[in-house]
């Protein structure tokens, strides 16, 4: 079985059979990981080059080293340095990258569509490493990978989503996603944050915080994104911590064998207390492992349907 | 010029003629019956004869942005949908603002135009809300209307002065409806599809809550006022009810707002970035609704060309706005003639009667003596509509490839032939 289409721009796209396909790949790639000799042939001879338009340690840093670990020529360009600070557009950005014969292009961008933008005009395939407010794919594929590691599967799990759900594409993404996989999302955060007609994705909108994590299987909080809040949504980090952020007492509130999630990176204190993001129930830093193994599984079966071609 | 329009079907809301008739045309004036020689005899058989359309808001972009438009390829594509008229909105560079401007208008109009041409002048000076423009003397170069269209007036003392001010010559504020703070930087409805798609969303609210100051500065004052392009049922249900209230509030829509919802932004595609934004299938019922119950006094395009440049890009950075001189007409009687079965007449009041008694224009009539702005259109045969093909300088549209009824034969201003398929 092949990927359906040349990118990943998103998980609403995607079948149930193409993310599962994605995370048992990943579930391979794993092994390479852990197995002290992190080289496989995969990506020999091919290039992936990494187009950031926004910050980022983790993502950046996972696909650059998923890319090399499977033998590829990786090259990446900030927006400082590039010719975008000389006024080129995004279109033509991109088509200079695929004009140096480019098999993959690993794209973030803060604006929502970006990457579907520039997908039909280059014929490499392009990844969306995170697209204004849209879609954050492969952070929802390195989560639900990181659940399925531990739970065995998603069906029927009880998942709290807490916080900024309007700016957040790791929340669309995970939506989408683990819709598709059986679990049940609730969602939980000030009401200004809360987008118009989420609903209709099938998350259910919880009245607090409390709420939504009685029970859970799984507490993913998200990070405050100040960066794309344009106006007053909350008074104070104060407040927003005290009756949005998850502590000991709304960690209480959920399944003995919780996992407690977060996309990373934290700000604690705020969206969680430090005590919760360092107990037992925390697996932030197996989401950062999987992430490595889930970028390789994304590359190598694109790379797989390339040469398909 | 004498012309004979002869055997054609002939709706002319104003005089209640609905049948066959034919037209003739002496000079610059529609004319009695006479006998030849005829400088041209254009066969109608099988044709619609209207009262030429006028559209009363689109934007010519000249002077200051001529790379999107100007008065000469803009009217080209006006006469190409059929109009005879159109209203522009200030909101050129520099603003229509001052007396200087609307003579530039109106002489590049006369010198180059395939359309009447007449200006709106902007409310405030430079379309910044804060201090009366000269509406005046514009009115003595002709200006038909004062709106800030693009901007809203967000005063609402200055909103109520400029009602009372432009009363004095006669003129109608036409009001562009949207709260800024509601709106926020949004950049499509807001609902559960800008919430897919991770869009920032622009609610209704946005429209409604300034419709809703100024139906009551409009009753306070007594004095008219005119909505622009409104998009959603709460502005149809609120100036539905003014109306029944006797409140002097009247409204137009753009074919956009009944042929499209949201979910054509889906996919990012730039082309439904409008302002007011594309909104739900409700709304779109709404908006026919109050169309066909003659709560929307008429159809207008927006006309908002724009060059590639600026609209094929990410959905968030790309301009708001439609083309929509050549595809008005089509939209309009495929979607509520074809569709709902509007009558005939009904949409020529629409989009030729009211736009005309809005701005005072002395038109939308075929009456002996009335100047002789006359369209004629092809509605039994189907046409595809290619944006390719447009006369605009601009193809930012998202009716490429739609399948209409309501292709123009022929645009006759002031008795000169400005447009014609029958050569």
């Amino acid at each position: 079985m092949n990927l359906k289409c040349k990118d990943l721009l998103g998980l609403r796209e995607l079948s149930e059979e193409e993310i599962m396909l994605i995370l048992d790949t990943a579930f391979v790639m794993k092994n390479v990981l852990v197995s002290g000799n992190k080289k496989t042939a995969h990506l020999q001879g091919k290039s992936v080059v990494t187009l950031f338009y926004e910050n980022s340690t983790r993502t950046r840093l996972s696909f650059e080293m998923a890319s090399k670990f499977m033998g590829a020529s990786s090259a990446n360009i900030s927006t400082t340095g590039s010719s975008v600070n000389k006024g080129e557009n995004l279109a033509d950005t991109a088509m200079t990258i695929d004009a140096m014969a480019t098999d993959i292009i690993v794209m973030r961008h803060p604006v929502s569509g970006a990457p579907h933008y520039i997908s039909d005009k280059v014929g490499a395939s392009v990844v969306n490493a995170g697209d204004g407010m849209n879609e954050h794919p492969t952070q929802a594929l390195l989560d639900m990978m990181t659940i399925i590691e531990n739970k065995k599967s998603l069906s029927g799990l009880k998942v709290a989503i807490v916080g900024d759900i309007y700016h957040s594409r790791v929340a669309r993404s995970n939506i989408w996603g683990m819709a598709k996989l059986g679990a049940d999302v609730y969602i939980a955060g000030p009401s200004t944050m809360i987008p118009v007609g989420i609903e209709m994705t099938g998350a259910k909108i919880c009245s607090n915080v409390q709420e939504a994590c009685e029970g859970a299987d799984i507490i993913m909080a998200l990070r405050l994104q100040t960066e794309r809040q344009k106006s007053s949504l909350f008074p104070s980090i104060q407040e927003y911590s005290r009756f949005f952020g998850v502590d000991d007492k709304v960690l209480s509130l959920a399944r003995n064998d919780v996992m407690v999630m977060h996309p990373g990176p934290c700000n604690h204190g705020v969206e969680m207390t430090t005590s919760v993001y360092e107990s037992d129930a925390s697996y932030i830093n197996e989401q950062v492992t999987n992430g490595v193994a889930v970028r390789m599984a994304v590359l190598y079966l694109l790379n797989s349907r390339r040469n398909a071609l | 010029m004498k012309l004979l329009i002869k055997n054609g079907y002939v709706v002319d809301p104003v005089n209640s003629v609905n049948g066959a008739a034919d037209i003739y045309v002496n000079g610059n004036k529609i004319s009695e019956p006479f006998l030849d020689p005829y400088d041209k005899i254009i066969d109608a058989s099988g044709k619609y004869v209207f009262p030429g359309l006028i559209d009363a808001h689109c934007h010519l972009r000249d002077p200051g942005f001529e790379y999107r438009e100007d008065i000469e390829s803009g009217t080209r594509s006006a006469a190409k949908g059929g109009f005879t008229s159109v209203a522009c909105m200030p909101n050129t560079r520099p603003v229509c603002d001052n007396a200087a401007v609307v003579e530039y208008i109106r002489s590049k109009a006369k010198r180059t135009g395939k359309c009447n041409v007449f200006p709106i002048g902007a409310v405030s000076k430079g379309q910044a809300g804060e201090e009366l423009a000269e509406i005046g003397l514009m009115a003595s170069e002709g200006i038909v209307a004062v709106s800030d269209d693009g901007s809203p007036v967000s005063n609402a003392g200055l909103m109520m002065k400029a009602m009372k001010y432009a009363s004095d010559f006669g003129l109608t504020v036409i009001s562009h409806c949207e709260d800024m703070s509601l709106a926020d930087g949004g950049q499509m409805n807001e609902g559960h599809v800008s919430t897919m798609l991770g869009l920032r969303g622009i609610p209704a609210a946005a429209e409604e809550v300034m419709i809703a100051r100024d139906i009551l500065l409009s009753s306070y004052t007594g004095l008219p006022v005119h909505i622009a392009h409104i998009s959603t049922k709460g502005s149809v249900d609120m100036i539905r009810e003014a109306k029944r209230k006797g409140i002097r509030v009247t409204c137009e829509t753009c074919p956009h707002y009944f042929t499209l919802t949201e979910e054509a932004c889906i996919g990012f595609d730039p082309m439904a970035k409008v302002n007011p934004p594309l909104r739900t299938s409700d709304d779109v019922s709404a908006i026919i609704e109050g169309l066909f119950d003659g709560t929307i006094d008429m159809i207008v395009t927006d006309h908002a060309p724009h060059h590639s440049d600026e609209k094929n890009k990410e959905f968030a950075l790309a301009n708001n706005g439609i083309a929509g001189f050549e595809t008005a007409f089509g939209l309009a009687f495929t979607y509520l003639v074809r569709e709902e079965g509007m009558p005939v007449n009904k949409l020529i009041s629409l989009m030729s009667v009211n736009p005309s008694d809005l701005l005072k224009l002395g038109r939308g009539e075929l009456s002996i003596g009335s100047p002789a702005d006359i369209s004629i259109f092809d509605v039994d045969n189907e046409y595809v509509f290619d944006r390719n093909k447009a006369s605009s300088k601009s193809r930012n549209t998202p009716f490429d490839g739609w399948k209409l009824y309501g292709q123009t034969y022929a645009t006759i201003v002031g008795g000169n032939v400005t447009y014609d398929k029958f050569r």
